[in-house]
């Protein structure tokens, strides 16, 4: 399919303070691409995300989604496009039931009530949290939140999924079972993190973010390979490629 | 000692009874809240001297709780806290208002003391039964059975906010809060000034935390409306429960059941 392609162009952002977040970011993304988004805090990930479903303007530039250019007119079609999961789950859990959540989008989007009904077992049952739909948000783990934004956005069947930071705050377990999660998906993948062993695991892509700009995009694994990028941009290996931890520490001390 | 987080464990005890499934809990919670609204402005609507007539009213907290399956001691620990409140609001009524009311054998009652304790049954009566509505029902239910009945939406959508957001906002609060108590020495840093910068970046927290369930909910195709699930349905068992506690809370209030069933009994005797 053509028509579910992210594409950004000369993309400027300045905020009402004069700072300026993005300074010219271009990038295209394909259909069923699965993309990392990393960079050093303040490069201006979160901003970028911004742009994708139209909650920020572009100072200058232009993004477009599938075969819609980004404007006020076809914002609405744009966010059913591309589903968001935010950083803090607590952001986006905000109905009395998990149910409750996964039906928000649905209902919005004016579903009758049968589909909302069969669009919120069907989310639930892809990240197997059926049993929770009963309960309040807060009453939920840090990884089952996860899991029911993940839910709530994707009962909405968006062709496009951002995630911003989705494996911080989560146990080892969780973070694999997350990550198991996403690389079920068949959706368009955007994922904005510093959980440079996820990109490994999920993202054949990477694009470098430094100072509001693109400073490499390629295969994951070229990225991952040059260390002066990496240092440049205050990146380094993932961990799983860095070698034996109890090796090199023994190699040190010869 | 009474801590943020203590209260903060109080209420999610009472957001949990409301998880029941008792006959009670599945009723329409429009029924309930009809069925309070006219026991609390039955139980207010009396006389200030009015005692006797006011005790037959435990009849339905009493009952409740016991279908609702609510645990006694808490609800009773619950009121208590209300109850300071009611004795300084009925405390000088002794002192003003000494005229006898009744005697009791050679005891001259005053009507201050009468109208005070009457001010403390009347306020046990009413928080209890605001206590257990919500025990057997949930706050998200009361505030969607309160906008089905007419309450704006953008109130009952506020109210829904608040409650769900209470959790994090004192879980936030009480972190900070832990924060200043480890880095404050004695009486140290634990003044007025530090106090007022602390809710100041609470509020700040808040606000942004505001902008980003804004943009969540814009995310998921919120244009103003909100679509809530039509769970409950207001059928026969509403109808009964309703008129049957309707019926019987004006009956008591018309009539002194307390006297009635006296005379009933010592004509029985007789």
């Amino acid at each position: 399919m053509s028509h579910h392609i992210v594409e950004v162009a000369g993309l400027q952002h300045v905020y009402s303070d004069g700072t300026a977040a993005l300074r010219g970011v271009s990038f295209r993304i394909l259909h069923g691409e699965s993309v990392a988004l990393v960079g050093a805090n303040g490069a201006g990930k979160s901003t970028l995300l911004l742009h994708l479903n139209g909650y920020l303007s572009p100072t200058s530039g232009f993004v477009r989604v599938g075969d819609f250019p980004l404007t006020r007119e076809t914002v609405t079609e744009v966010r059913r496009t591309v589903g968001m999961i935010f950083q803090d789950p607590d952001d986006q859990l905000f109905m009395p039931t998990v149910y409750d959540d996964v039906a928000f989008g649905p209902l919005n989007l004016g579903f009758p009530p049968d589909e909302v009904e069969q669009r919120v077992m069907k989310a639930l049952a892809t990240v197997g949290i059926e049993h929770l739909q009963d309960k309040p948000p807060y009453r939920l783990s840090g990884g089952e939140k996860r899991r029911a934004a993940i839910a709530s956005v994707i009962s909405m069947s968006p062709a496009i999924l951002v995630m911003d930071e989705p494996t911080t705050g989560l146990d080892p377990l969780a973070r694999r079972q997350l990550i198991t999660l996403m690389r079920e998906f068949r959706h368009t993948k955007i994922i904005a993190t510093h959980d440079l062993d996820m990109v490994f695991d999920v993202c054949e892509r990477t694009i470098v973010m430094h100072d509001g700009a693109v400073m490499a995009d390629g295969p994951t694994r070229e990225i991952f390979n040059d260390d002066r990028l990496l240092s440049e941009c205050r990146l380094e290996r993932p961990l799983s490629m860095q070698g034996c931890a109890v090796c090199r520490k023994r190699r040190q001390e010869i | 000692m009474g801590t943020i987080e203590g209260t903060f464990l109080d209420f999610k005890d009472l957001d949990r009874l409301a998880t029941g499934d008792t006959a009670i809990h599945g009723l329409d919670p429009r029924a309930k809240v009809l069925v309070t609204v006219v026991f609390i402005v039955s139980v207010v609507s009396f006389g200030r001297y009015e005692l006797t007539a006011l005790l037959p009213f435990f009849i339905f907290p009493a009952v409740i709780m016991a279908l609702g399956n609510l645990p006694v001691f808490y609800i009773v620990k619950k009121v208590a806290v209300v109850i300071p409140f009611a004795l300084v609001v009925g405390m000088l009524n002794p002192i003003f208002d000494r005229q006898v009311y009744v005697h009791v054998g050679t005891l001259d009652i005053p009507g201050g003391w009468i109208s005070f304790v009457s001010i403390v049954v009347r306020a046990v009566l009413t928080a209890g039964a605001a206590l257990i509505l919500v025990g057997v029902t949930g706050f998200p239910a009361i505030c969607m059975a309160l906008e089905k009945m007419g309450m704006p939406q953008a109130f009952a959508i506020q109210l829904l906010f608040l409650y769900r957001y209470i959790f994090v906002l004192t879980e936030e609060g009480s972190r900070v809060s832990r924060a200043r108590e480890l880095r404050s020495f004695g009486n140290r840093g634990k003044g007025m000034q530090s106090y007022g910068s602390l809710l100041g970046h609470l509020l700040l927290r808040t606000w942004q935390r505001a902008e980003r369930i804004h943009m969540a909910m814009l995310a998921r195709g919120f244009t103003g409306a909100f679509h809530a699930r039509h769970l409950y349905r207001f059928g026969r068992r509403e109808v009964v429960f309703l008129l049957g506690w309707s019926t019987l809370f004006i009956f008591m209030r018309l009539h002194n059941a307390s006297q009635l069933l006296g005379s009933l009994a010592t004509g029985i005797l007789r």
